[in-house]
């Protein structure tokens, strides 16, 4: 158990409290280690054609819906028990949130994993797995960027992801773009361009997860919500 | 590698372990500007307006140079640690300090624009308007009928005896104690619960029509039901009372008030809206109270 003095959640006259608070920050980001993991492989089984490892991530799946629920559960009973307040009080409600977000990258890797073994029993020429490497390396750096901003508050590194977000929604466009000239030039590409193009889209969904959690540590940083508000905005907050 | 160690360390001067305890302690504790209070302690036309207030028993100073306004219908919450001078404060607001003989209070404290410490001032009247309830449930040990009718006899608010039947009915109604005591008002007032006792003192108190109630740990002697109860009873009264309410139950002043004061050795740290004060706190101190971190 990391108990580390200086930790701003490990300071508490009740250490049970301290543990508790610091036990639900360890499970967040082993479970956000997971999700990882899972697109990272889930990239990898589409790219190498790996049946095996795209069956592995589905059942891994499971692994991270569990983690939700007991994630939760333990949030709830924090609250049940504890009635935090302030950082606390943000803290636990943020992972609550997060942990949604997390959940909803682990489908979204499932996702290209139904995928990545439709596309290797099509079994044709790859098109558009360079796009594919490209957005899935940046939404990864964006999603282990995220966890790490949390794991040590660092609500500036938060609003870099915020802002690599919309370079992720620029490449998903560009990426469309190309798939789009690969079916205009022979139609025989369409199903399998399709199903590139449902990678491409969980990976920019993945963006999107990270930017939320980067969002709510923000919240539990500065206490104030930015979620819906213009990058500029929630870079006044994180300033001040 | 000792001896490379020994080399390094005696080359910087002091051996390396006594870096290490020194960056590990928790900052040095944070200093608070005297005078200084973070966030909205004033209000546009208040019912009361303090400034500079001093509390002093006898060489000790128990409140330093503390300003604040209190609004008109506003519910306001007194929180800090234990000897954080926030019983002592509200004291002050009818003159409660005036029958300790070494307590003396200095600064400007006005009650509507008017002095309350003006030596002219009389007392009982102030407190008519500004009326109390304490810890302890404490009722005379006569029928609770009396009980409430003490304070309009002595006041002379009633001329007929159904007039002060009226003003006892409305009191332990607003009291939400009426249903309960209406046909036993001849009974010995010691004999109620210690919730029921307690609103029996805030019936007692707005009998006489304040214009203020304040309540020092109204709850601390009562049951989760009767606090309940109590804090109820406190929602519905601010629609016509402003209340000041000193409490050590962080929850209750959450659930009850619209702002919070943080008293801290004397100082009175931060006040802001409730449920700013309960999410994100301005000042460390109040965050370090508010998350259970000291107190």
């Amino acid at each position: 158990m990391p108990t580390k003095k200086d930790d701003v959640y490990g300071d508490h006259i009740s250490h049970k409290f301290n543990d508790e608070l610091m036990e639900l920050k360890t499970e967040f980001l082993k479970m956000g280690g997971m999700v990882e993991a899972q697109v990272e492989n889930a990239i990898q089984a589409l790219v190498d054609g790996d049946g095996h490892l795209a069956d592995e991530i589905r059942a891994n799946d499971k692994k991270v819906d569990k983690m939700e629920v007991e994630i939760d559960e333990e949030a709830t009973l924090i609250i049940a028990r504890r009635q935090p307040t302030a950082r606390d009080l943000r803290l636990v409600i943020s992972v609550i949130k997060m942990v949604a977000d997390l959940e909803r990258v682990g489908d979204e890797a499932k996702k290209i994993a139904k995928l990545a073994i439709k596309l290797q029993e099509e079994g044709q020429a790859p098109r558009g797995y360079v796009e594919v490497r490209h957005i899935g390396t940046h939404v990864l750096s964006m999603l282990h960027d995220a966890l790490d901003a949390f794991a040590r508050l660092d609500s500036e590194q938060a609003l870099r992801i915020m802002k690599e977000d919309k370079r992720v929604d620029e490449e998903y466009q560009a990426a469309a773009r190309t798939l789009l000239t690969f079916m205009m030039e022979d139609t025989r590409n369409i199903s399998r361009c399709m199903s590139v193009m449902w990678v491409l889209r969980a990976l920019e969904r993945v963006g999107d997860h990270a930017c939320n959690i980067a969002e709510n540590v923000i919240f539990m940083v500065k206490g104030e919500d930015v979620r819906h508000t213009p990058v500029e905005e929630a870079e006044k907050v994180v300033g001040r | 590698m000792n001896t490379v160690n020994t080399t390094i360390t005696s080359e910087v001067g002091q051996p390396e372990e006594a870096v290490v305890p020194i960056s590990d302690e928790k900052p040095a504790e944070t200093v608070i500007e005297e005078g200084k209070t973070v966030g909205k302690p004033f209000a546009d036309d208040p019912k009361f307006k303090l400034r500079d207030v001093d509390v002093f028993y006898g060489d000790t100073r128990a409140i330093k140079k503390i300003s604040l306004d209190i609004g008109r219908n506003e519910v306001i919450a007194f929180i800090g640690p234990s000897g954080c001078g926030k019983s002592t404060f509200l004291r002050c607001l009818n003159r409660m300090n005036d029958s300790i003989d070494i307590c003396s209070v200095k600064g400007s404290l006005h009650l509507d624009d008017h002095d309350i410490y003006d030596p002219k001032r009389d007392v009982v009247e102030l407190r008519a308007r500004v009326g109390m309830v304490f810890q302890k449930p404490n009722p005379f040990p006569k029928s609770i009928y009396d009980n409430v009718a003490y304070g309009p006899r002595i006041h002379g608010l009633a001329n007929r005896k159904s007039d002060l039947d009226e003003i006892v009915e409305n009191s332990l109604r607003k009291a939400g104690l009426w249903e309960e005591v209406k046909d036993r008002l001849d009974a010995n007032a010691t004999g109620m619960s210690g919730g029921q006792q307690q609103r029996l003192c805030i019936a007692r108190a707005i009998a006489v029509s304040p214009e203020v109630v304040l309540m020092d740990e109204p709850c601390s002697a009562l049951d989760p039901i009767a606090t309940a109860k109590v804090e109820e009873l406190i929602a519905e009264l601010s629609e016509s009372y402003t209340i000041v309410i000193v409490t050590h139950s962080m929850q209750q002043a959450a659930r009850v008030s619209h702002r919070t004061a943080y008293f801290h050795l004397g100082h009175l740290v931060e006040v802001n809206e409730t449920n700013k004060v309960f999410t994100s706190p301005e000042h460390e101190l109040t965050e370090s109270y508010i998350t259970g971190r000291f107190g």
